[in-house]
């Protein structure tokens, strides 16, 4: 008789699945939280529900935008590159100007149709542009230094846009006409306006084709390449230095995008803008798991969904509480699940 | 025999309180004793209050506690903190709490400065420093604890994220589930005086409180010093370095990097005190993200690591951003005839000291011996190992 050899998977250690049971009790109660919330808002009134949940998803596309700079560069070079946000913001001042002052373009007919494409393509080499430079002048001369050093240079980057977004925009928020329809459209009397459903028409495309760019192009595959090792790749013939730049042209090419996007919907412009929305876009990237598109996106959304909620609905904290809402989700899913929702685990080199 | 380390160890320490306590006099007799002196200069006079007014000098000094309290975390331990600026709060709310007429449905004294029958809590404000500095350490412990088996740069944005939620915290604070924690953005105002047995130092007294914040910062520098020296900091620094390499060796990891969290928030608390006292009030506003990176500057421009580097970047970075700048903007617009804004170049001075110090000087300008040969150090990369010429 044949003895039935009994086969242990390996889990892990004691600890390990200590903490793996804890990661998946916590996540089962919050999104039980979650759920119970969003069921009572939906009972209460729905038509603010869905009133809310759009404002919320039309952020959400902003952030999913910049989140993808983020996501990108991380994925490269393992940098929080914090300067991004107020790349995003120097692109909405940059937009502005664009369209009002040089061009001198404040309602929506052929020509202020045209203004926003043209604008839309010299915004997004604009940001590609600024990315590029400041990854030449700063950030690749410190690949090889200790972790501390580009992380500080990428806060010293970050005060330098912002100085630059100070003089050019001023220090008060600014108020720009739209050249874009933004009439209201009620579907069910929930109103939805154009520009948010413009919003997604030029969004939705840019993500595509950044997903194109990355998973089937030559390029595309020299980045993750460079990701995976930057000295295999080397050797393998990839100029990583014009890979690396390359990414961060991309980067840089989807935060003007958003920059444009924002500053047609949502019509301000501000200085500390890149701060607060940079951040809340960090958080979209680590939800997602870092370094994965599709999270990024996913994660975008989600938090703007939340945020959205959060920020509109009758039982929520408020909008004062908007921030707190946001980085405690980011705390939580730094502490319980730091590879994210779509995210691989991965150890760290040594 | 040959010198014992011991030995090494009193010499230095000795050394140090000499000069800073000489430094520490002539600052106090300009400012309490010269300044007031009816045969000084006018012109001496006026240009002391137009570059160096009293004021400055002891905001200048409260930076540097603060600043000194970060160097433990990001000097020392090598933990990048982005949202320092949260411990400020918490010990400037502690002051706060215990020190003024803030809880006026209370009346507790203890060897307060105020008269027994004023309501609210008048705690000693040496003791509320303590209080502070361990409320804070609690917090650096509780926001530590499940942050810290993090990567680096994902602490850094936890501690930022900290860094924005309890001030917002402090800031929407009238109505905290139904409390009113904190006055909002009305902020606390009127802290209680400072007693020092003979007198009560009230706002006023910059020159007395001079020498108090002076003697505050020396605490720091010496707590500083000999922690460096001793096993914790010794395990610091080998964290700081190589955390593998630390952990191998058997350097408990957690509670070391803990004990860096609560130390450097210890200082935050007693830093955040002293400033209460020096505006004499507490004001949510005064607490924004700007603060810590300001600190980091300060940190990373005298030298990550030295004492004596911290002092001095913290006190130029904070003379400029206080009173220097806007001294010298009016100096300027004066003798030029121009109109230009200087504080507003506020940001491009902070930015362009992190990332040309980072790109140039990255030990900052007194370095640590030890810090110069490891931030310098070029990593050797696999390709490099096997021939490839380095760049």
């Amino acid at each position: 008789m044949a003895k039935v050899a009994e086969v242990h998977k390996f889990r892990g250690t004691p600890g390990q699945i200590r903490r793996q049971r804890i990661e998946r009790i916590g996540a089962v109660v919050i999104s039980f939280i979650l759920a119970a919330w969003i069921l009572v808002n939906i009972i209460e009134s729905p038509s603010q529900f869905a009133q809310v949940a759009v404002l919320g998803l039309r952020n959400g596309m902003l952030y999913a935008l910049i989140a993808l700079g983020y996501t990108l560069v991380y994925g490269i070079i393992e940098l929080i590159n914090f300067a991004h946000g107020d790349l995003f913001m120097l692109s909405a001042v940059f937009s502005s100007y664009f369209i009002t002052v040089w061009f001198a373009q404040d309602e929506s007919n052929p020509a202020g149709w045209f203004t926003f494409i043209s604008c839309l393509f010299a915004v997004m080499a604009f940001g590609a542009t600024v990315n590029v430079l400041i990854e030449r002048l700063a950030y690749r001369r410190l690949r090889h230094a200790p972790r501390l050093a580009p992380l500080i240079t990428a806060v010293g980057m970050s005060f330098l846009l912002n100085f630059i977004g100070l003089k050019w925009n001023g220090s008060t928020p600014r108020q720009w006409p739209t050249v874009i329809p933004n009439n209201d459209i009620y579907i069910a009397d929930v109103r939805i306006n154009a520009t948010t459903i413009l919003l997604f028409f030029v969004g939705v495309p840019l993500l595509l084709a950044l997903n194109f760019i990355v998973t089937k192009t030559k390029s595309g595959k020299a980045m993750r390449a460079t990701a995976q090792d930057k000295d295999a790749a080397a050797l393998m013939g990839i100029n990583v230095n014009r890979t690396i730049a390359f990414t961060f042209a991309i980067g840089g090419a989807m935060a003007g995008a958003a920059g444009l996007l924002y500053q047609q919907s949502i019509g301000t412009t501000n200085y500390n803008l890149g701060f607060q929305l940079g951040l809340i876009a960090f958080t979209s990237a680590v939800l997602g798991g870092i370094g994965n598109l599709w999270g990024a996106v996913a994660g975008g959304l989600l938090i703007g969904f939340i945020q959205g909620l959060n920020d509109g609905l009758p039982i929520a904290f408020g909008q004062q509480w908007s921030q707190t809402v946001v980085f405690t989700i980011l705390i939580i899913i730094l502490v319980f699940k730091p590879a994210g929702l779509l995210g691989k685990v991965t150890t760290e080199k040594v | 025999m040959a010198k014992t380390p011991a030995n090494n160890v009193t010499k230095s320490n000795r050394k140090w309180v000499i000069g800073y306590s000489i430094a520490g006099g002539l600052l106090f007799a300009i400012y309490q004793f010269l300044l007031p002196w009816e045969g000084l200069p006018i012109g001496i006079y006026d240009a002391v209050y137009r570059w160096m007014p009293p004021a400055a000098v002891n905001e200048s000094l409260v930076y540097v506690m603060m600043a000194l309290g970060l160097n433990i975390v990001v000097g020392y331990a090598g933990l990048l903190d982005l949202g320092y600026v949260a411990f400020w709060a918490i010990g400037g709310y502690c002051a706060g709490w215990f020190m003024s007429e803030f809880f006026y449905f209370l009346n507790v004294h203890f060897f307060g400065s105020v008269p027994a029958e004023a309501p609210g809590i008048h705690i000693n404000f040496w003791m509320v420093l303590v209080i502070g500095g361990f409320v804070c350490a609690l917090f650096g412990v509780l926001i530590g604890a499940p942050t810290l088996r993090l990567k680096s740069d994902y602490l850094a944005l936890v501690t930022l994220g900290f860094g924005e939620i309890i001030p917002q915290v402090f800031f929407n604070g009238e109505n905290f589930f139904g409390f009113n924690i904190s006055n909002g953005t009305k902020g606390i105002v009127v802290v209680d005086p400072i007693p020092v047995g003979v007198k009560n130092l009230g706002p006023f007294d910059y020159g007395w409180k001079l020498l108090i914040f002076m003697l505050l910062t020396a605490l720091l520098v010496f707590v500083s010093l000999r922690l460096r020296r001793g096993r914790l900091g010794r395990a610091w620094l080998a964290i700081r370095e190589d955390e593998l390499a630390a952990s191998m060796m058997g350097v408990p990891l957690m509670r070391t990097k803990l004990a860096s969290y609560a130390v450097g928030a210890f200082a935050g608390g007693v830093g955040g005190v002293a400033f209460a006292t020096h505006v004499n009030g507490v004001y949510a506003e005064r607490f924004n993200f700007a603060i810590s990176i300001f600190l980091l500057a300060m940190v990373v421009l005298g030298g990550m690591g030295n004492v004596w580097g911290v002092i001095l970047g913290a006190f130029i970075l904070s003379w400029v951003n206080g009173n220097g700048l806007s001294a010298f903007g009016s100096f300027y617009n004066e003798r030029m005839g121009t109109d230009v804004d200087f504080p507003s170049f506020t940001f491009l001075l902070f930015g362009l000291v992190l990332i040309l110090m980072m790109l140039f000087r990255r030990e900052g300008l007194l370095p640590e011996s030890r810090l110069k040969l490891v931030l310098n150090e070029e990593e050797i990369e696999d390709a490099e190992a096997v021939g490839k010429k380095a760049k």
